[in-house]
């Protein structure tokens, strides 16, 4: 013990301020988040104790008599039954949601790259202006696009006014409104995925391509034999990174469709944030939320992993 | 994760610090005129879906309240500073403003500071504990906003922190330190160890080698995450919401979405904001926007 310390401690040391934080205001949390699943905790009910002020300045503390308690699955009963909130319609809408995200992400942002990696004039002020819309700020994005779909003042409509075609009310059906949204976020994340998979081109051997040309392949066959193949250890990372990021993905909803038509196209995320801060609220609630969603990305994750490592890819 | 040779990178970290290589895999060879057309054409159209939105609001921004709530399309008409005197002057948007820039700009040193050091331990050093952090790191991406909110607020709340800068920038390096760490991480792993091996034959310690050779050296994958924590802290907003309670306490994410309630949203206040949120954003972009390839793909792809 004492020889490993003297060994590893300014490893340690390096280390240590992040483990300390990560471990108090993300495992610690957690591990209450969890905890609060099972109780029925909200708003009225989170104080342990009720003081008094007497007359006087003393204080007198007593346990409240209506603190949280313990409900054990009352919580997940409710919610995967229906009796509280709508889970089964935010879920589809999650999942239709990312499919749609990712998929867009990483097949604009692929076929952008494989242009970019080419070499032709004005090719740094593309790069820098489709990386552009990454240094937006999510909310600003948000309410730009929010702006954009208005229903009477936004382009738009304008345009199709202007065209003779009629205006959509894109926020009063529950699959335009989430195109909306969808349309907002893959704008927005387009460039993350251009960047990654344009790092992930050039680091795949040139010589290939050469080789491949004298023997005679088409560019189609180039681009599945060579191209997809090299950017598999990029592409696995980045979807999976892009998957996990998407469905957790919190002011595009929250602020483009804000889940109008009448929480029809809230997604999991925003549905739990609005049970913990928006109108009763409901902190028990929000926690199971959060417990679900995290299961489902750990579930698809290592199913993930799996897939990848019977294809041969060490994760 | 999956173990990429960013070969070029790797080869030689130096000449990409200057950023004067960028290696291209195909050399150049004469395209019909066709095929540039093509290239040219679909460049052209995705840049202009790229830029469209920013150009837009901007252009909004400078129209007087009265135009924008106008259903004909007009890209300029009466241009005017009117809605950014009006925004500066009569909202507590200069104060949102400051806010943010009080809690980014730590999130952004405080941030870097914790991933640059773990990074480098998790790249250098083979010590116990070290596979499991890499586990904890990956896994902290998983973890919704949902599950650690509540928790995060009542943590704050007892230690009296709600309301204020502080609990944002705590909450926000939590977010943004795991991933900064992964990817730099992988960025020093670009670095060749010989250099720490020289170093510590010259008598420098760990620290000092870290210090005086490693992190000049590391400045693209530094310029990413700084772009990154920053970004992060002046963009989020669940947070910002769910900590801040006055108006005089808010952040630009809390604040801007009181210019756009259910009802008559004023479209004219929120461009204008939302452009002057966009600008110190862009700024620090066009800084770190150089190492963006090479400092992002080194690092958040390697593992």
């Amino acid at each position: 013990m004492r020889k490993s310390f003297d060994k590893h401690w300014y490893a340690w040391a390096m280390v240590l301020p992040t483990v300390v934080v990560l471990g108090v205001l993300v495992f610690y949390p957690l591990v209450q988040g969890v905890w609060q699943s099972f109780t029925d905790l909200n708003e009225s009910n989170q104080r342990e104790e009720i003081c008094t002020r007497i007359l006087g300045g003393a204080e007198t503390c007593e346990p409240n008599p209506d603190a949280a308690r313990f409900v054990g699955l009352d919580n997940y009963v409710d919610i995967l039954t229906g009796a509280q909130g709508s889970f089964w319609l935010q879920l589809t809408n999650t999942l239709v949601w990312t499919l749609a995200c990712v998929t867009l992400h990483y097949g604009i942002g692929l076929g952008l790259a494989v242009i970019l990696n080419r070499n032709f004039r004005f090719r740094g002020f593309y790069r820098v202006a489709l990386i552009l819309p990454w240094a937006v700020p999510s909310f600003v994005a948000a309410f730009a696009w929010r702006f954009i779909f208005d229903e009477r003042f936004g382009i738009i409509n304008g345009v199709l006014r202007a065209v003779g075609i009629d205006p959509v009310s894109w926020f009063e059906q529950r699959w335009t409104s989430l195109f909306t949204a969808i349309v907002a976020n893959v704008w927005l994340g387009v460039p993350f995925m251009m960047v990654a998979l344009l790092g992930g081109l050039q680091s795949i051997n040139g010589d290939l391509y050469e080789a491949a040309e004298i023997d005679g392949a088409t560019p189609w066959q180039r681009f599945v034999n060579i191209t997809l193949p090299g950017l598999r250890p990029v592409s696995s990372t980045v979807i999976l990174l892009g998957t996990i990021w998407t469905f957790n993905m919190f002011p595009i909803i929250y602020f483009v469709t804000r889940g109008q038509p009448a929480g029809s196209t809230e997604i999991l995320v925003t549905g739990a944030y609005r049970a913990a801060f928006e109108g009763i609220r409901d902190y028990s609630l929000a926690a199971t939320y959060g417990v679900l969603i995290l299961s489902i990305l750990v579930v698809y994750a290592s199913a993930y992993k799996r897939m990848l490592a019977k294809q041969g890819e060490v994760f | 994760m999956t173990t990429m040779p960013p070969a070029a990178v790797a080869a030689d970290p130096v000449e990409t610090v200057a950023g004067t290589r960028t290696p291209l895999p195909r050399r150049r060879r004469e395209r019909s005129v066709a095929a540039s057309i093509a290239l040219h054409g679909t460049l052209v159209v995705a840049t202009f879906i790229a830029l469209f939105p920013i150009l837009w609001v901007v252009l909004s921004s400078i129209k007087p309240a009265s135009e924008i709530r106008r259903t004909e399309v007009e890209l300029f008409s009466s241009p005017t500073l009117d809605n950014y005197r009006r925004l500066l002057t009569e909202t507590d948007f200069p104060t949102w403003f400051a806010n943010s820039v009080v809690v980014a700009a730590f999130t952004m040193v405080i941030g870097i500071a914790m991933s640059a050091t773990a990074g480098y331990a998790l790249s250098r050093f083979n010590f116990p504990g070290k596979r499991g952090l890499m586990w904890v790191f990956l896994l902290t991406q998983m973890f919704p906003v949902a599950i650690l909110i509540v928790p995060i607020y009542t943590i704050m709340a007892n230690l009296g922190l709600i309301d204020t800068k502080l609990s944002l920038i705590i909450a926000y390096c939590t977010v943004a330190v795991p991933f900064c760490a992964w990817m730099l991480r992988g960025y020093f792993d670009t670095i060749p160890r010989e250099l720490d091996e020289a170093a510590a034959l010259d008598g420098l310690g760990p620290f000092s080698t870290f210090w005086r050779i490693i992190l000049p050296l590391a400045r693209p994958g530094l310029a990413v995450t700084a772009f990154y924590t920053f970004l992060t802290a002046w963009g989020e907003v669940a947070y910002a919401i769910a900590f801040m309670q006055g108006s005089d306490h808010y952040t630009l994410g809390a604040g801007l979405q009181q210019f756009v309630p259910q009802f008559s949203p004023r479209w004219e206040l929120l461009t204008a904001g939302a452009v002057l949120i966009t600008v110190p954003a862009a700024i620090v972009f066009f800084f770190a926007q150089r190492h963006l390839v090479a400092g992002l793909t080194a690092g958040g792809t390697k593992g």
